[in-house]
């Protein structure tokens, strides 16, 4: 028997509600499923439990309840799974090596025989009620992902049609959001000594390239130049990992993986900067829809725990009607905030000339506790370098 | 499309983006994005409906012309 306790949904939480549970006592759950629905300051979030069994004594609804407090038991964790697997591999009739090796070979014909489904998905088909069973997974080792679903309906339709998305309570609170914040704010500068670079990079490159791909396509298939600045911040902090991880009691912990945090204004006040996982890793297309459905939920609610827990790093992109620069505030527990201004077409030496160019300006606030300028710089650095290579993006 | 049809494409769609907005407050010549407060992901899902809806593929270089709603019915209803 496990405990499934009320998440932090980052450093600003101390509360959250039961707003809806998306499981009956009794049902069978998988790590990764989303089992309730709790309201916080950034709204509604869609808390995944990382666990795998029988889920039972739900927490009642409505009802404040510190982070950490106990949300639902889950019975069996461990033990269930190999029970399931037991009749899969005979044992007792079998030679020793086979035996050895026969955990190994029930375990993956378990996870064949439950379709692999993303959490995004299986939320979505819900809504939709589209049936699971017998779709194509186009993802990563055929797990059936949002795209499935969405190629089932209507292609686009959230983004264009109001309401057709129901969520139990999609907004905030933006008094409470703006608490939220300058608690978060606060500590980040009583505590992080912040130290702060900037770089203008020539953007010429990154748009050619992008107009040429756009121009091939669809609007639907378009790329934003906030997706380019976005892979080569990603890219970038592989070779810069100590400002990728958290400080946390008094020392810095790098994390391997690079998730992003993209800060999301929301309308009506308010910002909150949700995780991109794998960043680094993902195609521009498939960053570009990803962006795409975390921007959509970030401001309709839908969020998922994880996207909150997980950023170990933000980037923030101002857009074509923003502010040239910015210079950011860490949110802490991260160590670094990557600020990208509009792009500005201004006068810019290239060989010798005078030419017009697209540029922006790329900033670094980053805690010296963790790291020094001349680290900083080298980020800033393999940010231009990628940005003038658009095509290896 | 008409004038008219174009219109209540645009608020539809704008409707779906922007839930909170009053269209009705907007001047003909004024960008819909300083008026509404588009961001580049705001404009861009106003294209694919505006697209979809009116069944016209509208090329990136293009956009431009349809920041403002006169620029818009005139651009659609060609």
């Amino acid at each position: 028997m496990t405990d499934f306790t009320m998440p932090a949904l980052g450093a600003d939480m101390e509360t959250g509600k039961v707003v809806q549970w998306c499981v009956k006592p009794g049902d069978t759950i998988h790590s990764g499923d989303v089992v309730a629905v709790v309201e916080t300051h950034k709204g509604a979030i869609d808390v995944e439990c990382f666990l795998d069994g029988v889920i039972d004594n739900l927490a009642p609804l409505d009802t404040d309840l510190p982070v950490g407090a106990v949300l639902a038991t889950v019975r069996g964790a461990g033990v269930a799974a190999v029970a399931s697997t037991a009749p899969a591999a005979p044992p007792a009739v079998q030679p020793v090596p086979t035996v050895a090796a026969s955990p190994t070979i029930a375990g993956g014909a378990t996870g064949v025989t439950r379709a692999k489904v993303s959490p995004a998905a299986r939320r979505r088909a819900v809504e939709l009620g589209v049936a699971l069973d017998g779709l194509h997974g186009s993802g990563a080792d055929g797990a059936v992902i949002l795209a499935d679903i969405e190629r089932t309906v209507a292609p686009l339709a959230h983004t264009v049609k109001p309401g057709a998305r129901p969520s139990p309570k999609t907004g905030f609170d933006p008094a409470q959001m703006r608490q939220a914040i300058a608690a978060a704010m606060g500590r980040s500068k009583r505590e992080i000594p912040h130290y702060y670079l900037s770089s203008t990079i020539d953007f010429g490159a990154a748009q050619t390239w992008l107009e040429a791909w756009n121009r091939q396509r669809e609007p639907i298939d378009r790329l934003l130049p906030a997706v380019l600045l976005l892979k080569a911040a990603a890219k970038a902090l592989e070779e810069v990992p100590q400002l990728n991880g958290f400080y946390e009691n008094d020392a810095y912990r790098p994390s391997p993986a690079i998730h992003v945090g993209w800060a999301v204004a929301l309308r009506g006040g308010g910002l909150v900067a949700p995780a991109l996982h794998d960043a680094n890793h993902k195609t521009l297309a498939d960053l570009m829809s990803a962006l795409r459905d975390l921007v959509q939920r970030a401001r309709a609610g839908g969020l998922r725990s994880s996207e909150l827990m997980d950023p170990t790093i933000t980037v923030t992109s101002l857009g074509d009607r923003g502010a040239e620069s910015v210079l950011g505030v860490i949110y802490p527990p991260q160590v670094a905030i990557i600020g990208f201004g509009r792009v500005v077409l201004r006068p810019w030496v290239v060989d010798g000339q005078v030419v017009p160019r697209p540029l922006v300006t790329v900033s670094l606030a980053a805690d010296h506790r963790v790291s020094d300028g001349h680290l900083g710089g080298q980020l800033l650095a393999a940010i231009d370098t990628a940005l003038q290579s658009p095509d290896h993006l | 499309m008409n004038a008219s049809d174009i219109r209540t494409l645009a608020a539809n769609v704008l409707a779906g983006i922007a839930p909170e907005a009053d269209l009705s407050t907007v001047g003909e010549q004024e960008d819909l994005r300083e008026a509404l407060d588009l961001d580049s992901m705001d404009f861009l899902n106003f294209i694919i409906g505006l697209g979809q809806g009116s069944g016209i593929s509208i090329p990136e270089a293009d956009y431009p012309r349809l920041f403002t709603l006169s620029g818009l019915v005139k651009y659609l209803a060609r």
